[in-house]
């Protein structure tokens, strides 16, 4: 089995602070790590990997340093990473960046036919999620967002079963392979992997192409211009009003609370169970 | 059994690297092993990285090294508790490329950058990676354990370069347990300030730098030190001495820093500062008599691990670049011969003895102790000095011969005449 | 594109099991203000198998429209179908702004659509408005950058599309005498077709209180400062019984589990009282609790922007000024022998 995961390269929010006063992003620390989410979308294709055999590529857009990231990978025991980079792909949304991989899948999988694709549940510098079920249309086969585990792989069937986190509860899916799953941070631990596997990581040279390396590319659906969404203005949200600053020392103000909250009667009441 | 390397070194920091770098333009096989996020992640120092150690390995590193400012003046205070008497040198020779002399360094980019041209050169770097033991067989070091899984992995030399504490050289038997005299607690913490703020506060443009000493009140009058220097946008200021006298005085490490921040003389210059990180180390301080055995079979020690620092100078980084860098030549001699025995990887410590770095330790192997035992120089002296400066430089009629010898007068009075000559003779020989 | 072609608001309606979402009376709501300032219709679009008798529910909560395609294979949702009919629809009808609620299901149908349509779509917004002037939809969401929203515009592409957060926008109330117009279309889809199966729906009965249901939270922040420090919230949540959550950082610090997360990348919240405790009111935070109907702020900083949507604000140490509530509460209770509880 052959399974492409999806890897983004991200701004680590854990180090990266907000200064709440001026609004700004503080950005002198703030290292670039894989994506969470995406980790574990690499966990859980070696993991598969281990299970029925096969190989595991990543692939991912970005900087020329996000082979970082790929490298990352190979930690984590990917066997083959591409990086797609260049001026082109840049100031891609969501559609155009789904374009892009989808381009860059189809070539991966002249060089070796693809069973599934993994991608995160979503990057954790924009929050979207809107990436992965995006390149499964663009490649026509099955999406199957929210995955929490892969329980099946029928390899003679070409089939899995999965299973899917809902708003409440999970259900249970079958899928035809090829397909694309999302998958949640619950479906595996990410492991701290073996010297080997860092040692293979630190040799490992990722394969970069360019827009040139790849086929059949429509260069209108690319970067910028690609991309039907534009920002059009920041604001800071309205302030609501009314709020009260309750005054004076630590007693007092917790006193006064007591006092506003024993008011407002229609929320809060005390009952005599005795 | 997994793959063998020529070479494996054991943390990357300055002596790590240097001696990775070394090793891999010679074309050996060298697997640079940290334990951090990233060479750097945790590593600290006051921050003035020296140029000419450093050019020997990297020629015109400069023009592309993460530096903060080459330093341009370097100023040394003899600090009282509402006065300072201050004395130093400011070049702006220093502030020209081939001139340079020295530079304030973040190490947490510096360190990232420095094993990054050990990369460049054929090593492997892996991070996050800690080393837990040596293997030992045969009364040989044959390679190292790490904490992950199938963690073995094997060379013809291991390079220990893990610092201060170095756990491994313990391990072996190199060295014993310190004794608080041996080492030096130091805090810091780096201090984001505007640029501006800083040209303007310590008479710098862009790019230049200063560096200040500070003895006496800042560490209250015990044996030790305090700095503050420029970077950028931010400054490093800190405060160490030795853990014996932090035991003896009962002195907490954050409230000395918190002191110094606060002193009149200090507070000035940091004002409306955000800290930024807080930091603590040790720095090994028994200088010539604390230096263990450095090389054994298929191992060597080097920085801060041989504890090789120079502390009255604060040199630290520069020797411990220079010690990977003669282990790394003594390594690819011994990789033709073909023989990593302790005689044959003893080259190592000859070169050592033969260069400054045990010829400087040599000169002050009885600084520290002296002035260790003689609390004076820190606790009488400067005070002292600060008043005869206050006497001298009060303009109230008095002729300038007679406050000579009032001055003089007071010093002897207040310690004697035959003390005074004891202790200036007794420095004069501790750093002759 | 003729972009003038494209006319209305469209909601998608989320069913599940003959039940429609909250989160899509919540966008009857929303569109319906939209379709105002457009001056075009609004229609909810239902997909499902039996679905019908659910029609007449979207117009009662605000709905001009009904399109409906009810039919065997959509019985459960899946990409693939729902996809097809969804589109099949847009294609037809060319609507000009399309909604979908910010939930699983949602945002995977929707982020399909968007790419077959080839148009712009604008994940968990939580403010929508339209600039008349060139007739376009603003659909904003907060910023990673600060305390900032940013308005995402569509500007060459129809229709234009957003995900909006659960619980943010309000429905309207119901009026059983509107009436509209059901529009019922068909699909061309056979079983035999999917590559997906639904084998088996698990519902989640399990969950002890959960936070969207709770009346009371105490929310704690990264100024509890550790672990042990945060038990103090569970202590103030018992003698007052209410649940405790907490802010990313304090479940990417892990004190808390992944799903007591409240915010933007977590649950939205709407309890009668919100404690805000030790946590700064970043934007991505408060988007998930300031329709709460009373927040309380504890928080050393004066300057904190957690004040700025606090109905009640306390200045002080959150270690000093916890150990005073919990012991006025238990007093209360041990007082006057009750228990408290939330109308
Ligand atoms: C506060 C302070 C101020 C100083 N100021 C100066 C100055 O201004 N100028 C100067 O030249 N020197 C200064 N020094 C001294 C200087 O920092 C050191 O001498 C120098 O860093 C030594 O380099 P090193 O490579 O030997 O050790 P380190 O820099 O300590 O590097 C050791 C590396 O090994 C890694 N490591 C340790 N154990 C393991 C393990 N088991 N497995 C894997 N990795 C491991 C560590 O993570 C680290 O990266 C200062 C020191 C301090 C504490
Ligand atoms: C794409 C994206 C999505 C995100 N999604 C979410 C989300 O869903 N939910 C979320 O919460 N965040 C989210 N965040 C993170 C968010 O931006 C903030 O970083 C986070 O909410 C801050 O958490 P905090 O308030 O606990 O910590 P901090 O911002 O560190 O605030 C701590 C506060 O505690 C106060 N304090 C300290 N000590 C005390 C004391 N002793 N007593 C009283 N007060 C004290 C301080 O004054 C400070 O205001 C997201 C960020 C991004 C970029
Ligand atoms: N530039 C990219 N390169 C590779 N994968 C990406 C990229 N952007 C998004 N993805 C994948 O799509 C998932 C969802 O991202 P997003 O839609 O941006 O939240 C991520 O977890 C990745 O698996």
């Amino acid at each position: 089995m052959h399974i492409v995961v999806c890897v983004k390269q991200v701004p680590d929010t854990k180090i990266i602070k907000i200064n709440p006063k001026t609004n700004t992003l503080d950005r002198r620390s703030a290292p670039a790590i894989l994506n969470p989410y995406d980790a574990h979308a690499v966990q859980e294709a070696v993991r598969l990997k281990k299970l029925v055999g096969g190989t595991v590529s990543v692939v991912s857009m970005g900087p020329p340093q996000a082979t970082a990231i790929i490298k990352k990978s190979v930690e984590i025991g990917a066997d083959e990473g591409y990086l797609i980079s260049d001026r082109a792909f840049a100031g891609a949304d969501t559609l155009a960046t789904s374009y892009a991989l989808s381009k860059a899948l189809e070539r991966i999988a002249k060089i070796k036919p693809i069973d599934m694709v993994i991608c995160g549940k979503h990057a954790i510098d924009g929050d979207t999620g809107q990436v992965g079920p995006g390149i499964a249309r663009r490649l026509d086969i099955p999406p199957v967002t929210n995955v929490i585990e892969v329980t099946e792989v029928i390899e003679k069937d070409k089939k899995v079963v999965i299973k899917r986190k809902l708003t409440s509860g999970y259900e249970i899916i079958q899928a035809q392979l090829p397909c694309l799953l999302t998958v949640e941070k619950e479906i595996n631990e990410v492991e701290y992997s073996p010297l080997p596997n860092m040692i293979r990581a630190a040799k490992y040279e990722s394969i970069i192409w360019t827009v040139a390396d790849l086929e059949n590319v429509d260069k209108v659906q690319l970067g910028l211009k690609g991309s039907p969404t534009i920002v059009g203005k920041m604001f800071s949200p309205p302030k609501p009003e009314g709020g009260i600053r309750l005054e004076g020392t630590a007693n007092e103000q917790v006193n006064k609370l007591m006092d506003l909250l024993m008011e407002k009667k229609e929320l809060f009441t005390l009952q005599t169970t005795k | 059994m997994s793959e063998k390397f020529d070479v494996i070194v054991v943390g990357a920091g300055p002596a790590g690297s240097a001696c990775a770098l070394t090793c891999a333009q010679s074309g050996l096989k060298v697997l640079l092993i940290e334990r951090g996020e990233y060479p750097g992640s945790k590593n600290v120092m006051g921050g003035v990285l020296y140029r000419k150690q450093m050019e020997e390995l990297i020629p015109e590193f400069w023009k592309e090294a993460p530096l903060e400012r080459p330093v341009i003046e370097q100023r040394f205070w003899m600090m009282d508790k509402e006065s300072v008497v201050s004395f130093g040198y400011k070049g702006l020779e220093w502030a020209e490329e081939n001139n340079y002399n020295n530079f304030t360094v973040l190490r947490a980019q510096f360190d990232q950058w420095f094993a990054s041209k050990a990369v460049q050169a054929g090593a492997l770097l892996i991070n996050e990676t800690v080393v837990l033991e040596c293997i030992v067989e045969n009364g040989k070091v044959v390679g190292v354990r790490t904490d992950r899984p199938d963690g073995d992995i094997y060379a013809d030399v291991v390079v220990l370069a893990d610092g201060v504490n170095s756990l491994l050289g313990k391990q072996l038997g190199f060295h014993k347990e310190f004794r608080p005299d041996e080492v030096a607690l130091t805090v810091m913490e780096v201090i984001n300030l505007p640029k501006e703020k800083i040209n303007d506060r310590f008479n710098l443009s862009d790019n230049q730098g200063c560096t200040i000493e500070i003895f006496g009140d800042s560490t209250k009058g015990n044996l030790g030190t305090a700095f503050l220097y420029t970077n950028k946008d931010s400054l490093n200021i800190g405060v160490g001495t030795t853990l014996s006298s932090m035991i003896k005085a009962k002195l907490k490490p954050y409230d000395l820093l918190d002191y110094l921040k606060n002193h009149p003389m200090v507070k000035p210059l940091i004002e409306g500062g955000e800290s930024a990180e807080y930091l603590a180390h040790l720095i090994p301080e028994g200088g010539y008599r604390s230096v263990p055995k450095v090389a054994g079979n298929g191992v060597v020690l080097i920085g801060d691990a041989a504890q090789l620092v120079n502390a009255i100078h604060r040199e630290g980084s520069n020797m411990a670049m220079s010690s990977g860098k003669m282990a790394a030549e003594t390594i690819i001699e011994a990789k033709h011969r073909n023989d990593f025995s302790e005689s044959s990887l003893n080259l190592y410590r000859e070169k050592l003895y033969d260069s400054f770095i045990m010829k400087d330790l040599e000169k002050y192997k009885d600084a520290a102790h002296t002035f260790e035992k003689y609390p004076q120089y820190f606790n009488e002296y400067v005070p002292m000095m600060n008043k005869a400066m206050s006497k001298f430089f009060t303009v109230d009629g008095t002729p300038k011969r007679d406050k000579q010898k009032e001055i003089m007068k007071s010093i002897t009075k207040e310690r004697g005449v035959i003390n005074v000559a004891k202790d200036m003779y007794r420095a004069w020989k501790a750093v002759k | 594109m003729n972009l003038s072609e494209y006319q209305g608001v469209w909601v998608f309606i989320e069913q599940n099991e003959g039940e429609i979402e909250g989160v899509s009376l919540e966008l009857l709501g929303a569109g319906r203000t939209l379709a105002d300032k457009l001056e075009v219709p609004l229609a909810g679009v239902l997909l499902g198998d039996g679905v019908r008798s659910l029609a007449n529910q979207v117009v009662y909560y605000g709905a001009d429209e009904v399109y409906i395609i009810d039919h065997p294979v959509l019985k459960d949702y899946r990409t693939e179908s729902y996809m097809k009919g969804v589109i099949e629809l847009a294609e037809k009808y060319k609507p000009e702004i399309f909604l979908y609620g910010a939930t699983p299901n949602g945002k995977d149908l929707a982020s399909a659509v968007a790419t077959d349509l080839s148009t712009g779509l604008t994940a968990d917004t939580t403010m929508l408005d339209i600039d008349l002037e060139n007739r376009l939809f603003e659909a904003s969401r907060p910023a990673f950058g600060g305390n900032i929203m940013a308005t995402i515009l569509c500007k060459k592409h129809r229709p234009q599309m957003a995900t909006v957060r659960p619980k943010v926008m309000k429905a309207l109330e119901v009026d059983h005498t509107r009436i509209g117009k059901i529009i019922e279309e068909t699909i061309s889809l056979k079983e035999e077709d999917m590559r997906t199966k639904v084998i088996q729906i698990v519902k989640d009965v399990s969950k002890k209180a959960n936070l969207a249901d709770a009346h009371v939270i105490i929310c704690g922040g990264k100024g509890m400062g550790d672990l042990q420090n945060f038990q103090l919230l569970y202590s103030l949540a018992d003698s007052i019984g209410a649940s405790v959550g907490g802010t990313r950082d304090v479940v990417e610090a892990g004190w808390l589990p992944h799903h007591l997360q409240i915010g933007q990348t977590g649950e939205t919240v709407t309890p009668k009282i919100y404690f805000a405790v030790g946590l700064s009111g970043a934007i991505q935070h408060t988007v998930g609790m300031k329709n709460s109907e009373i927040i309380i702020a504890i928080n050393k900083d004066p300057n904190a922007p957690i004040f700025d949507v606090a109905t009640y604000g306390i200045v002080g140490d959150a270690m000093e000024i916890l150990p005073k509530l919990i012991e006025q509460f238990n007093e209360l209770k041990n007082h006057t022998g009750g228990e408290l509880s939330y109308v």
